[in-house]
């Protein structure tokens, strides 16, 4: 990150930042990577406040972080705040980025589901939750097959797709810690066995 | 389907047990939340049913925002009202916050180690196993789904190829298919 822009935002360019995230917020069905490319368009490509390194390591590092992925969000406001200045601009820039991401979706998602949760015998909402079930669950299967193979198809990754299978299996049948899995790949990726 | 969630079931003692379960989970969720989710709510502290669960999540999925988002304000909701909402949220996110921060204040140090990147890696496939076997968990729930056994193999399997090998986007995926089986189940229904 040799070149990290010197930024000077104003309360106008601030609430441009917060306006392009409150537009995002109702725009995430399926989570909040479905708006990774418009952010990438917004931050990198249009405005110039983030360089790619740094948009890439900041999903990278909440993606490997524990806790919630929609974390990078919040890593993105606080690389613009820096280039922007320092650490009170970084906090502002985490402040603005996941209360535009958060606040219009949230509302919307505890209204609808006190509302589903008093009329929960109406017909329509008992067939929503039964219909959507076998979906959701291959959806489950989907992810963790995507995230197996994230590293690219080639056998050469066999390693791997075996600590990934044998994971399954361990986590399925057993009631093992996953703390103690997590940290057995981390030694066994560390010393470059898998 | 009777008065919602029963006296007798475990549920969270206090706000703050709410807030430090949500923070546990959290912390114990590498490359994502949700199979944390289901192995503690679920199989652990049983505040909810697996079917319960598959229900709150298809709700998560569906309406727009980070799913395990959307599930800690649900779930909060459903305990403590708004109260119990805000206080999910803020345990999935106050503590993983802070510690997120420390770790990209430090990355850029060892981004280019070896070793670190091995041991992301690593945790990644552990990650992609966890989530996989809760997926395989799950179906178990799906035999008495109303659609029956074959309607639910074949939205699964149109989910699971659109999506892990044609690599559609989700949203579409969602409410076409999501329409699709609302559709079939309204039918199978008796009003």
């Amino acid at each position: 990150m040799s070149e990290t822009p010197q930024l000077i935002l104003g309360a106008h360019e601030w609430f441009q930042f917060f306006l392009h995230y409150l537009s995002l917020s109702l725009l995430q069905i399926g989570g909040a990577i479905a708006t990774i490319p418009d952010m990438h368009r917004f931050l990198v490509d249009q405005n110039l406040w983030l360089t790619d390194a740094q948009f890439n390591a900041s999903v990278a590092i909440a993606q490997s972080a524990p806790g919630p992925n929609v974390l990078f969000i919040a890593l993105m406001g606080w690389n613009v705040g820096m280039n922007a200045g320092g650490i009170l601009t970084g906090l502002l820039g985490i402040v603005l980025a996941m209360g535009g991401m958060l606040i219009p979706s949230s509302v919307l998602t505890y209204n609808a589901t006190q509302w589903s949760h008093r009329n929960r015998n109406l017909r329509a909402v008992r067939a929503f939750k039964q219909g959507m079930a076998p979906i959701v669950v291959a959806l489950l299967i989907a992810t963790g097959w995507i995230l197996a193979t994230a590293s690219g198809k080639s056998l050469n990754h066999w390693p791997l797709w075996l600590l990934a299978g044998v994971s399954t299996v361990i986590c399925w049948r057993t009631n093992l810690h996953i703390l103690w899995l997590l940290a057995a790949g981390a030694l066994l990726g560390w010393f470059g066995l898998v | 389907m009777s008065a919602f969630p029963p006296d007798d079931r475990p549920r969270p003692a206090s706000l703050t047990d709410l807030f430090v379960s949500f923070t546990l989970l959290a912390l114990q969720g590498f490359g994502g939340v949700l199979a944390v989710v289901q192995r503690e709510l679920v199989e652990k502290k049983r505040w909810m049913t697996r079917d319960e669960f598959i229900e709150d999540w298809s709700v998560s999925q569906i309406l727009p925002g980070p799913n395990v988002i959307n599930l800690a304000l649900i779930v909060g909701g459903r305990y403590f009202g708004l109260k119990g909402a805000l206080v999910g949220l803020a345990g999935m996110l106050v503590v993983p916050l802070v510690l997120v921060l420390a770790l990209a204040l430090v990355y850029s140090q060892f981004a280019d180690h070896p070793g670190v990147a091995g041991a992301l890696r690593g945790m990644g496939a552990v990650a992609a196993g966890l989530i996989l076997s809760t997926g395989i968990k799950l179906i178990g729930a799906l035999k008495s789904n109303v659609l029956g056994w074959r309607w639910c193999a074949v939205l699964g399997l149109s989910c699971l190829l659109s999506v892990a090998v044609f690599r559609l986007p989700l949203a579409y995926v969602l409410f076409g298919l999501g329409s699709l089986a609302f559709g079939l189940t309204f039918r199978k229904m008796k009003p």
